[in-house]
């Protein structure tokens, strides 16, 4: 093992997006059960804005709960759509980035706008 | 050839439509009418096509034993070694519909250009690095070693192409490095004696590299060797992410 090689570099970015997809999934998989969890059984009264906040207000888990699931979601889905976009624009070298940046922009700001509006 | 098919001994057992690729990427289907024999292979009846009825036809074919990988078409839809698949496994009411490999361009009939399929096992590393160059020694190799038993299940890679032909991936993303030239890394990834282990990941974790898979398994179902290329790119993916996780990429 003494030979010196040449070790071509590059293939973080990709190394790095296909960790962070798996990464978010799995934060998000409980939180998926969860949500659906407390739509099934804290629902009670019908579904009310009233209820919601409630419950929403009376802890700060919820907001943070939410927040976790807004930051997941918005990191697996454009990491998800720039492979998308990559595929049905194969010509296109940025504009795959630029879809997923724009994507997880508009995720994170109306999720958190949700997140404060529940907190 | 298939000199055994024209022997007064062997009486056809029905008739065969036959609609075969003809011309360049722009080409066209013609059909012909084919005597079909008990044991026919659907390289039999390429030839027979060529002999008996037009002499122009261009194809692949070397061993006919399913040892080569040069004579891969698309037979009804889908990629296989035509050497090896059997008319009547395959004919659907007595028609066949043959046409060249998908995902790579069509030099004449059903004749396709292998060199793009080639070049990704060049991109994807998928050659041999040495550990002690020069060395007469023969290392020794422990055949029951894990990662030896990694290497030796995706080693009998025959280089037709069909995996390259049955995967949407390469069809959508041309740069992507595709399932025989990833299946090949993995062998190398998991090869003691290679001397880049690094080198080889680095080079399937680009851009077009072994996180483009989608585990559909379309190569695994379709390689006329029953490997499983969707296994292989799944490991190199395993492995890209403990190199990296290590600082080793």
């Amino acid at each position: 093992m003494s030979t010196a090689t040449v070790t071509p570099r590059g293939g973080r970015l990709e190394a790095w997006l296909y960790i962070l997809q798996r990464l978010s999934a799995l934060v998000m998989a409980p939180l998926v059960v969860v949500h659906l969890m407390v739509i099934m059984i804290a629902v009670q009264d019908g579904l009310s804005a009233q209820e919601i906040l409630a419950r929403t207000q009376a802890s700060s888990i919820w907001p943070v709960l939410y927040g976790l699931f807004v930051a997941a979601a918005a990191l697996h889905g454009a990491i998800g759509l720039r492979a998308m976009v990559r595929e049905v624009l194969t010509h296109h070298r940025t504009l795959p980035d630029m879809v997923a940046l724009v994507f997880i922009a508009a995720v994170l700001l109306l999720g958190f706008r949700a997140v404060a509006a529940i907190a | 050839m298939t000199s055994n098919r024209d022997a007064a001994d062997a009486k056809p057992i029905g008739e065969l439509q036959v609609s075969i690729w003809r011309g360049g990427d722009d080409g066209e289907l013609q059909t012909f009418t084919v005597p079909h024999y008990e044991s026919q292979t659907v390289l039999d009846v390429v030839t027979w096509v060529q002999h008996k009825l037009d002499p122009g036809l261009s194809y692949r074919f070397s061993c006919r034993v399913g040892m080569c990988g040069t004579c891969a078409m698309t037979v009804n839809g889908r990629p296989r070694w035509t050497c090896r698949t059997h008319v009547s496994r395959v004919a659907s009411h007595g028609a066949l519909e043959i046409r060249p490999l998908r995902n790579l361009p069509v030099i004449k009939d059903l004749v396709v250009d292998m060199a793009p399929f080639f070049d990704k096992w060049r991109d994807g590393r998928g050659y041999f690095t040495p550990s002690q160059a020069g060395s007469l020694t023969v290392a020794p190799v422990d055949g029951n070693s894990p990662a030896r038993k990694l290497a030796s299940a995706a080693i009998e890679c025959i280089g037709c192409a069909v995996c390259h032909a049955a995967c949407d991936v390469v069809a959508w993303q041309p740069d992507y490095l595709g399932p025989a030239a990833l299946n090949r890394a993995w062998t190398l990834v998991n090869d003691e004696r290679d001397n880049d282990r690094s080198g080889h990941l680095a080079a399937v974790a680009v851009a077009g590299g072994c996180h483009g898979c989608h585990s559909t398994g379309s190569c695994a179902s379709h390689c006329p060797n029953s490997l499983n290329p969707t296994a292989s790119i799944a490991g190199l993916k395993r492995e890209v992410t403990k190199a990296m996780l290590k600082g080793e990429l």
